[in-house]
């Protein structure tokens, strides 16, 4: 074995070279406060290491890359774990570096000879930051691609050649398949190529003048190996163990919903790092003209003044200078980044940042599903756009939730909590709380007591100190009073026994904003006729709710509707011959005579979707019909987003098994 | 017999400089080959302009009766067929716009900021549009609120009635931070 290794060692001189670093003189011996260099490349490391694998998963177009992304995440083996170390330990870097810079300027590692080495360092920070930003393009979802439309339009601003450079940047005049293909070059490619080169050059450079010590000098010197190896490895251990905990945390790292530039993403936001910037730009003095002061001349200033350092530093209180400047600089990004952080957190607009980002978190858990269960055939953007889940919701607010409701909201409520104490709730309202916690509640939100219908903001509830538990929604409160029937829950059996309450027909649940809780059904039927009925009417009434509602066919009543088989016989039976529901309405066959809606097939797709075409058709309301758009025959909406909503409002869409550890 | 050892560097310094000359000057110059070849490919954006579909740049994006009657601002998709390199991709969303009725007419506005390129939320309980990145805030005009840093005003869109009913927009992105509209090609 020592002649192999001897023969290694006379062809290639690596004992010499491990030997020469190895035992490096470190005057003062071994200190903590050296670990941060042997840190940073050990976490750019990690990122060669673990990028290269992701690379072989990755694909760089706009129609491929959240799908290779997801693909890594959810479905490859310990694809979850990969992505995860490598987003984290990106996290991570920035504070490396921060800390490494520090230790530089305060010990006063920037001067003469080691001017060059300081430049080369302050390189590889503005590097590390670049790789950053590039790669938060890279998985294409909705956080990265505006995000980062923000930073290319930054380039914009700069003078003389901006929009060429931009143009250049984004691979042309569109966001798209060149613009990743780019930035993953330059992620992948060009500047980690530079990287190398400049940690080659800043170790050789740290070599060749040797460490800095750290003032006082009260040790003897020691060699690198083994104490300041043993520091740098226990380091190196914490931060891997600190990004495992995040990863096994959030179980990889986070994947929002895929990139869509028509739908509205209200919590673009860069990544912590540069938070400052970006609420540096707020201020009203880069207002207008004066951006690219704010976006290009002052932190291109700021980065001129930490290279001056060295020069600086010659000066009788230039480093004491320096040393305040870096404090400065770092206190001010600092305060900065909180203001952000507070701002998106307990701010005024608050309430739309927090509902941005956990709209984003269920759509993109919904793509996430569908692309598992029926794969992707085109983009993942094409199964949300072609999900009723997701996309009837999206028409139902637009279009019809100025009117109507979807269990007292406009539809895209997201739910939060169920059944919440009171004491509870008033913490997850706390600005800490949702500065750290993924499932806080916006005083603004929604909440209601569980037996009751009525939602109240979360402001309110918590105002009269009213009594628990509360159901929790994260949805504001319309603007105005719905004024159409609540169509959560339609055409199953409970709704439609509840629209056969008197009381509850002419509530706002149902009719009561409109002309129908003045016509005949209410006045001849349920006012003079429902409210003298006694115990055996109603228990019709209850079975012709049954039979209605099973002319709808929903698919979470299929089950029931087979085993009332005799029970909706009955209804059926009650509705024609004893209840006299036919006297206005048509069932089974046509009733030139009917003048409330036909009840054949009521709540089935083809009758909303007929419904919903032309309300006004003789079927429906030909002549009462209050104020609803006919919108198939205006072309409002198209024939496919009719039939999205309908299949929304049934109920009648993918739902993954409850158990799926991926929901 | 010829000396084993080479000339002294400081010699070689002295002569043949032709040979030092070539090497130096064609050493580069091939070594640029290869960049030059990247570099050149990498300007092709900057040599491509937008044919555009041969029309008059204006796309259906719905009808007078899908924006609400009281005035209220609604977002629409615009959807059109799209080039996307070597993709070309049919019917695919390519923005999004906000219309609203002003005395029975539409008015069309972009709905991307015009600081940074943000996408800007209507506020039903504010009745305005607001950016959710710099918070500038803007009228249902698209006229921007005082204190906000954007450079300019929402960008409004032409907009082209059809068939009495159809609602034509002429959509195009405008290039961000300038105070006036400047339109991306």
């Amino acid at each position: 074995m020592k002649s192999l290794l001897d023969w290694i060692d006379h062809r290639t001189g690596v004992f010499q070279i491990t030997k020469s670093v190895l035992f490096e003189n470190i005057p003062g011996g071994s200190r903590w406060r050296y670990v941060w260099g042997s840190t940073l490349t050990f976490t750019i490391f990690v990122q060669f290491v673990t990028g290269v694998f992701l690379w072989m998963g990755y694909s760089a177009s706009s129609g491929d890359a959240w799908e290779s992304v997801n693909y890594i995440q959810n479905e490859m083996t310990g694809g979850w774990l990969l992505r995860g170390i490598h987003h984290w330990t990106a996290q991570f870097m920035p504070l490396l570096l921060l800390l490494h810079l520090m230790q530089v300027v305060i010990d006063g590692a920037y001067k003469a000879p080691r001017e060059v080495n300081y430049w080369f360092g302050v390189l590889l920070l503005l590097l590390v930051l670049a790789l950053s930003l590039t790669g938060y393009l890279l998985p294409w979802d909705q956080k990265g691609f505006w995000a980062t439309r923000v930073a290319t339009n930054l380039m914009n601003l700069v003078p003389f050649a901006g929009p060429e450079m931009q143009k250049l940047v984004v691979g042309g005049t569109e966001y798209g398949h060149h613009t990743l293909t780019r930035f993953f070059a330059l992620h992948a490619g060009v500047l980690p190529g530079l990287l190398v080169l400049l940690i080659v050059g800043h170790i050789y450079l740290f070599r060749r003048h040797g460490i800095t010590p750290a003032e006082p000098v009260i040790k003897r010197n020691a060699y690198f190996w083994p104490d300041q190896v043993f520091k740098d490895v226990v380091a190196c251990l914490a931060v891997t163990v600190a990004v495992l905990g995040f990863v096994l945390w959030h179980h990889g790292a986070h994947l929002g919903a895929p990139a869509d530039q028509s739908e509205p993403f209200s919590a673009a936001r860069p990544d912590w790092y540069f938070l400052f910037l970006f609420q540096f730009l707020k201020l009203p003095f880069f207002a207008g003209e004066n951006e690219v002061w704010g976006a290009i001349y002052i932190p291109g200033m700021a980065v001129g003044l930490i290279c001056l350092m060295p020069f600086i530093g010659r000066w009788n209180l230039g480093h004491v200078f320096n040393v305040g400047i870096i404090f400065v600089f770092l206190g001010g990004a600092g305060a900065l980044t909180y203001l952000a952080k507070r701002e998106d957190v307990a701010g005024p607009n608050s309430a739309k940042y927090l509902k941005a980002v956990l709209d984003d978190a269920r759509d993109a858990h919904r793509v996430t599903a569908l692309a598992k269960d029926r794969g992707i055939e085109s983009t993942a953007l094409s199964l949300l756009k072609d999900d009723p889940k997701t996309q009837g919701a999206r028409l139902f607010a637009q279009h019809c939730a100025s009117c109507h409701r979807y269990d007292g909201h406009d539809g895209l409520a997201v739910e939060l909590a169920k059944a919440v104490p009171l004491d509870e709730l008033e913490k997850r309202t706390e600005m800490t709380s949702r500065f750290f916690s993924g499932d806080a509640v916006h005083p603004d939100w929604l909440a209601r007591q569980s037996s009751t219908n009525e939602w109240q903001t979360v402001r309110s509830l918590l105002q009269v100190k009213a009594k628990g538990p509360f159901d929790v929604i994260a949805s504001t409160k319309p603007k105005d009073a719905p004024e159409a029937p609540d169509l959560k829950g339609f055409a199953t059996r409970q709704w439609i026994r509840d629209l056969l309450d008197p009381d509850k027909y002419i509530s706002a649940r149902y009719f009561g904003g409109t002309a129908h809780k003045d016509g005949d059904m209410y006045k001849k039927f349920l006012n003079r006729k429902v409210r003298r009925y006694d115990t055996e009417d109603h228990i019709m009434l209850d079975a012709i709710a049954v039979a209605l509602s099973a002319q709808a066919k929903l698919p979470g009543q299929a089950a029931d509707d087979q085993s009332d088989a005799a029970l909706i016989r009955k209804g059926i039976e009650d509705l024609k011959d004893n209840i006299g529901c036919i006297d206005c309405h048509a069932f089974g066959e046509p009733d030139p005579d009917a003048d409330g809606p036909d009840l054949t097939g009521y709540g089935s797709r083809q009758w909303i979707v007929d419904f919903v075409k032309n309300p006004e058709h003789e079927k429906f309301y030909p002549d009462n019909n209050d104020r609803m758009p006919a919108f198939g025959v205006k072309k409002i909406l198209t024939d496919k987003e009719i039939g999205l909503i309908a299949d929304w409002l049934r109920g009648d869409y993918f739902e993954p098994p409850a158990a799926d550890p991926g929901h | 017999m010829a000396s084993a050892e080479p000339d002294t560097p400081e010699a070689v310094g002295e002569r043949r400089g032709f040979i030092k000359f070539f090497c130096a000057f064609i050493g580069t110059l091939i070594s640029l080959v290869p960049f030059g070849a990247g570099i050149w490919s990498y300007l092709n954006p900057l040599a491509k302009r937008d044919s555009g579909d041969g029309g008059d740049g204006f796309i259906k994006v719905t009808t007078i009766d899908a924006i609400p009657a009281d005035g209220t601002p609604a977002k629409f998709t615009v959807v059109a067929d799209k080039v996307d390199a070597w993709n070309r991709f049919t019917d695919v969303s390519i923005g999004a716009v906000y219309l609203r009725l002003v005395d029975g007419l539409p008015k069309a506005l972009h709905t991307v900021c015009p600081h940074l390129g943000c996408f800007i939320d209507y506020r039903p309980g504010n009745n305005d549009f607001f950016c959710p990145c710099h918070n500038s805030n803007f009228k249902l005009d698209g006229v921007l609120v005082a204190g906000g840093v954007s450079p300019r005003a929402m960008d409004p869109l032409q907009i082209d009635v059809r068939n009495k009913t159809e609602v034509w927009v002429k959509f195009q992105n405008f290039q961000p931070g300038h105070s006036h509209a400047v339109p991306i090609s």
